[in-house]
């Protein structure tokens, strides 16, 4: 791609004017005609049966509908693989509503409908059910020695490689060494959004889904395979996501409960969840991690260890990448990983922003912190070298890695030489000042897609894709890489996204919708440039005949011959005089296997933080963030730095604040809200200077993009706990580092 | 939400008959605490008779010197008010380091004395809570009570009450105005909030319908020598985990009078005049703030998960009386404490 | 072990709900009388009631902004307050200040600063700034971070809203 007429610029989101003028339409705000409302029951137990459900008493209730529990579903798929979806774990999916047993608290034991919001809500509250209690179990700290290393597990997941050289015996001999626990407790996605799924009956049994998913096909196949639905009975609708980190990659029992009772009403129904029942639909799990390491006299990493326990659901087994990224990010010979799960009576944990790397960065990350203190070297210093020139994970280079440019620019926009080493040596406006530093690695990831282009005799260009728009930027992208490939201004291109009657994508996580739909609507638009092409030599003075596709470009809405400008074709003539009323091309992309085999592909980024810490109150303020991360080619200058902005406040959340306490007698969460679960607001955030080194990568996919979601939280975490160490002599190694913790 | 009847009233004397007239009902002002606690099911009263119009918004001076502070003006009104920033800064600054604008823009100052704790417990109908539900038991006690009281609290309930506001008016010592059934009277600031003994369900000791009409505020405003302190798990919009309200008078360096009031500590704004005695006629000096600090918690029980705050508090106390002592704090238009 | 519980309703008979009424609203400079109970909220007043789905429920419980309207020019929380005590009162939602085809200044400069990312706090962040701006009492950035903090970005839009804010704010 050699134009930038839009790639790589910083233009302003397309569908910005929607979303700040309130007219974006989210899933719970289509209202559609006799819609009825209904409200999930939740059950106050975390282990036993329910004996009863005395639904008669609110049903008598004027104006409620029905009330729905496994007392009175209808017959639904019988078998586990109809309740799979793409990304489900080995196990057993939860199934809402089929059987009395209660595997965990607030599990849902019943719906309730009525005509209004309310009412329903009312009634939902007066439903009496008896359940029978049992024992439960869900600290993890009771299964320290009954971890298990689970099977294949979900997409993605890679169990840790196989030891390599001798971890134990270099750790021993090592010149430096330590050894030390990290941990953190259950945290929860919380986007702004409330799970919501308001379903249109069209009648005859089929039904119009708008969901709040990240993937509008795996909801569709959940659907059908649940209710036995036909492709043309269901379609699945979600134009914009009100955030979703993770929590809408799999299907949540809002859209089953709303289509259960659409499909048994033969009406409308809208169900919104609760804010509390947003801490009942999965969670980054409560993670416990062990940690050694040593060094040679050198400083070079003489053995690395690394083993993660966290929990899981007695249903499911919840896997997530935690502990390989550290055999991969920095070079040594002796490295141990190890990754073990224990069952717990909760809800199955749930992707959530840089799943498992977030965990795993922050243990890796902080001990590289004290390994280098240990050392006796500055921390930056440290990494440098040990930098890793190849993934030894898989033995192979990577396809680029300008990490240590990044460690370069940021370390000099953040003033890292004005750091003295020693803990507590620094101070300013009373308080104590640290700055700290931590890097991280992510993948990046290419899944198959597919797009559809279409150019109306206007020269208005639509491209469609059922990709997903949830805050990352993906209308602003693809309209710019369309625009791009078939050299038109951003106001003739419309991307159209999020509805299964569009061309399929994958669901969108893993930092892959640039890379996988981003070439798939590159290629659509190429071929239907292709098809504009053959077009342009129909006539038989035209001055492109003979032309190959490769010889062509589209530029400022004309198609020339890339060597000879002045042998140029009006893109809209060329249509009107075809006499079609519009063109259009499908396409999908996959990743190249061949190009790709002997790589390691993969984002890096680092982050440096600055605190003041009051040391008698134990008060925290971090002071400035930088984060440079390399990440291939940035797209979109604006909505890519967002999206790191983003990170740093998600990392700054996880190291200050961010925690779901569990009140283990009860086996609940009993912070479920969002005034006890704190997320940073805006007087907790510094300045934070975002800076992408950029990579050139032909190898990753043809745009050379990486994926940027979720790369810029690594790093941040253990950054500034890095820098509460160095402001105050105080090693915090159990996460939130709330005031308590340093008083 | 369990459904009720509205009313709106125009006069104190018909919101008082209207509210005498339906069992199970409740005054609503701002409602951003009673609809709240309404929504989980925690409160489900029959009736709402709306006072949030009656003429009781004025802020005005008192012939004592003092400033009456209207129990339906807003709690953003009242920290923006001129009279209140100049005599009473501790007050505005108290009122700023609470909750959040918008919500400042609806909550009344009687509805500020009125709020309940933020109690996990009592919020969640799904666990046993002896003020939620007298007898059931206290689930806070042996479970997560990283919130909860260390001074005054009982065996039936170690809830706090969550006011910044209140801290304040604790350390000022209004008298409040009530009107009720059987006329009007006044209950002095520290008499307002309980502690909660073995009746847990009851937060103050206002009789069966009445109203809180005004707030007022005596003269001494502690307008040089004041200091209001809120330490939380973010750096706004949060609850307090502990705050400390000091007001001090000063003679060169040596205390003449003071006060000293924390919130988030215990089930009510917690005045200690036996502190406030000690300050008296002694330096202002580390060693003497240290003294009193001491004395404040001596007597303070931790619960588990807020072992830490008898600590913070003690710390906070001794930072809040440098800063006053010092008299550098400006009242503004807002709190910047966290920044 | 086994522990029979049962939750629990209120005791007696179960309250019957209150019919609805006439409520008469002025929202966006129009009044328009809905058929409303006591018990709907502002909130779910606009948007279930009046099709205004601008303003946004993120949390229902005051601790989150998303639900920020103005009343007679203030900023208040629409999830904490019911629709039956603002008979009388001017209310103004995100659709009152601008259409994507003619964006107010505020909603001009959250665009141009990139002061968002999924949108879905976005309403309230901007209506919270329109009540910022109508106080007149930030100046600094530490002053409007401060009088911002009452509306939650979980995509950590912050530096952007500030940028936006501040830029406004600079212009007055």
């Amino acid at each position: 791609m050699t134009q930038t007429n839009h790639i790589g610029k910083a233009p302003n989101r397309v569908d910005g004017p929607l979303k700040v003028a309130g007219a974006a339409h989210y899933s719970g705000e289509f209202n559609v005609p006799n819609l009825a409302y209904g409200y999930v029951v939740s059950s106050p137990i975390t282990k036993g049966k329910i004996l009863k459900v005395y639904a008669d008493e609110v049903r008598a209730l004027p104006g409620v509908l029905e009330v729905f529990s496994h007392e009175n579903v209808p017959y639904l798929a019988w078998f586990d693989k109809s309740y799979k979806d793409q990304i489900a774990p080995g196990g057993s999916p939860f199934r809402p509503l089929h059987a009395p047993d209660i595997t965990f608290n607030q599990q849902p034991v019943a719906l309730v409908v009525a005509d209004t919001f309310e009412l329903a809500r009312y009634a939902a509250a007066l439903l009496r059910i008896d359940y029978e209690q049992q024992a439960h179990e869900t600290n993890l700290e009771t299964k320290r020695t009954e971890g298990y290393a689970p099977g294949k597990g979900k997409t993605g997941f890679q169990p840790p490689p196989p030891p390599r050289g001798k971890p134990d015996k270099a750790l021993e001999n090592a010149t430096h060494s330590i050894e030390a626990e990290y941990a953190h407790g259950a945290q929860h996605h919380n986007p702004m959004e409330l799970f919501a799924t308001t379903v249109e009956w069209r009648g005859n049994g089929q039904i119009t889904a708008y969901d709040k998913t990240q993937g509008v096909y795996n909801v569709q196949n959940y659907l059908m395979g649940v209710f036995g639905l036909g492709k043309n009975d269901v379609r699945v609708v979600n134009q914009f996501m009100g955030g979703g980190f993770g929590s809408g990659l799999r299907p949540q029992y809002s859209v089953f409960m709303a289509v259960l009772a659409a499909l048994e009403l033969k009406r409308s129904v809208r169900v919104t969840l609760t804010r509390q029942q947003m801490f009942s639909i999965g969670h980054r799990p409560n993670t416990l991690q062990l940690l050694k390491m040593g060094t040679n006299p050198d400083g070079t990493l003489a053995a690395l260890q690394h083993h993660a326990l966290h929990e899981t659901s007695q249903f499911e087994d919840y896997t997530e990448n935690v502990v390989n990224w550290s055999g991969m990010l920095y070079k040594c010979e002796n490295v141990k990983l190890g990754y073990e799960l224990a069952k717990l009576d909760i809800y199955s944990p749930q992707d959530m922003r840089a799943p498992g790397a977030a965990s795993g960065n922050v243990g890796l990350e902080v001990a590289m912190d004290e390994m280098a203190y240990a050392a006796g070297l500055d921390p930056l210093e440290f990494r440098l070298r040990n930098y890793a020139e190849r993934d030894q994970n898989v033995d192979k280079p990577f396809s680029s890695k300008k990490l240590r440019e990044c460690y370069r620019q940021a370390a000099a926009k953040f003033g890292w030489e004005n750091r003295t080493q020693a803990p507590r040596s620094m101070r300013a406006n009373g308080k104590l000042v640290g700055m700290g530093m931590g890097g991280g690695v992510w993948d990046a990831s290419q899944q198959k897609s597919a797009a559809k282009a279409l150019i109306s005799a206007d020269g208005k260009l639509t491209v469609r894709s059922a990709t997903g728009e949830n805050g990352t930027g993906t209308y602003t992208i693809m309209t710019q890489i369309a625009a791009e490939t078939l050299g038109l201004p951003l106001k003739a291109v419309t991307f159209e996204l999020g509805d299964t009657d569009q061309p399929e994508a994958p669901i969108q996580g893993g930092s892959w919708t640039a890379a996988s739909v981003g070439t798939a609507v590159k290629n659509a638009c190429d071929a239907l440039g292709e098809k504009i092409l053959k077009l342009a030599q129909k006539p038989a003075d035209s001055p492109l005949m003979g032309a190959k596709y490769e010889e062509v470009e589209f530029v400022n809405g004309q198609l020339r011959l890339r060597l000879d400008h002045a042998q140029a074709v009006v893109l809209r003539d060329v249509l009107q005089a075809s006499g079609k009323s519009q063109l259009e091309a499908d396409s999908s992309a996959m990743p190249n296997m061949v190009k790709q085999n002997g790589y390691s592909l993969h984002s890096h980024n680092v982050a440096f933080a600055e605190v003041e810490v009051d040391e008698d109150l134990g008060t925290i303020k971090v002071t400035r963030v930088v984060s440079a991360v390399a990440a291939g080619r940035i797209l979109n200058q604006k909505t890519a730095r967002s999206q790191v902005l983003g990170s740093v406040v998600w990392g700054l959340g996880m190291a200050l604040m961010e925690e779901t306490v569990m009140d283990h007698k009860f086996g609940r969460y009993m912070n479920h809200n969002f005034a006890e679960y704190h997320i940073p607001v805006n007087a907790d955030i510094p300045h934070i200077d975002v800076i992408f080194v950029h990579e050139d990568d032909d190898i990753v996919n043809p745009l050379g993009v990486k994926g940027i979601g979720e790369v810029g939280m690594l790093g941040v975490t253990a950054a500034i706990a890095n820098a509460v160490f160095h402001a105050t002599g105080k090693r915090v190694r159990d996460l939130p580092i709330m005031l308590d913790k340093l008083l | 939400m369990y459904p009720f009847t509205y009313s709106r009233a125009t006069n104190v004397a018909d919101a008082v008959r209207d509210k005498a007239g339906h069992k199970a009902s409740a005054y609503v002002g701002g409602g951003t605490n009673l609809i709240d606690l309404m929504k989980m099911n925690v409160e489900q009263p029959a009736h709402l008779v709306n006072v949030a119009k009656l003429p009781l918004s004025k802020i005005e001076d008192l012939p004592d010197g003092g400033l009456r502070l209207g129990a339906t003006a807003t709690n953003s009104d009242t920290a923006w008010n001129e009279a209140v920033k100049k005599r009473y800064p501790l007050l505005n600054q108290a009122i700023l380091a609470g909750a959040s604008p918008q919500l400042r823009n609806a909550a009344t100052n009687g509805g500020n004395l009125m709020q309940r704790t933020r109690c996990y417990y009592f919020y969640d109908v799904a666990t046993p809570c002896n003020k939620r539900e007298p007898g059931s038991g206290c689930s806070a006690i042996g479970g997560y009570n990283r919130i909860h009281a260390i001074l005054g609290a009982s065996e039936t309930c170690i809830a706090t009450h969550p006011s910044d506001m209140c801290v304040a008016l604790a350390a000022l010592a209004p008298t409040v105005r009530v009107s009720g059934p059987n006329g009007e009277r006044t209950i002095a600031f520290e008499d307002f909030h309980r502690l909660p003994a073995d009746q847990p369900e009851f937060d103050n000791t206002l009789a069966e319908g009445e109203l809180i009409t005004s707030l007022d505020l005596p003269e001494k405003g502690f307008a040089k020598h004041f200091a209001y302190l809120k330490l939380r798990d973010r750096h706004s919009y949060a609850f307090a985990l502990v705050s400390v309200a000091v007001g001090l008078e000063m003679d060169g360096d040596t205390i003449t009078d003071a006060r000293l009031a924390l919130g988030g500590v215990a089930h009510k704004p917690w005045r200690d005049k036996a502190a406030e005695a000690l300050l008296k006629g002694q330096p202002a000096t580390a060693e003497t703030f240290g003294r009193v600090a001491a004395h404040v918690v001596a007597n303070a029980v931790g619960q588990g998960s807020n072992d830490f705050k008898i600590e913070l508090a003690r710390r906070a106390i001794v930072r809040a009386l440098k800063q006053a002592a010092e008299g550098k704090q400006e009242a503004g238009d807002m709190y910047l404490g966290g920044q | 072990m086994s522990q029979p519980i049962t939750s629990a309703p209120a005791s007696g008979g179960l309250p019957t709900p209150v019919p609805t009424g006439p409520v008469r609203l002025t929202i966006n400079g129009e009044t328009r009388t809905l058929q409303l109970a006591p018990w709907t909220s502002l909130l779910d007043a606009l948007r279930e009631y009046a099709g205004l789905t601008g303003t946004k429920k993120g949390c229902d419980h005051g601790q989150c902004g998303a639900c920020t309207v103005l009343v007679n020019g203030r900023r208040i929380n629409s999830c904490l307050t019911l629709a039956v005590m603002h008979e009388d009162d001017d209310i103004t939602t995100i659709e009152g200040l601008g259409t994507p085809e003619n964006l107010s200044l505020l909603q001009q400069a959250f665009v141009d600063h990139d002061a968002f990312q999924c949108g879905y706090c976005t309403p309230g962040q901007i209506c919270s700034a329109q009540g910022l701006l109508n106080e007149g009492r930030a100046h600094s950035e530490a002053e409007i971070k401060e009088l911002m903090s009452g509306n939650l970005c979980r995509c950590g839009a912050y530096v952007g809203i500030l940028d936006a804010v501040k830029e406004v704010v600079d212009k007055q």
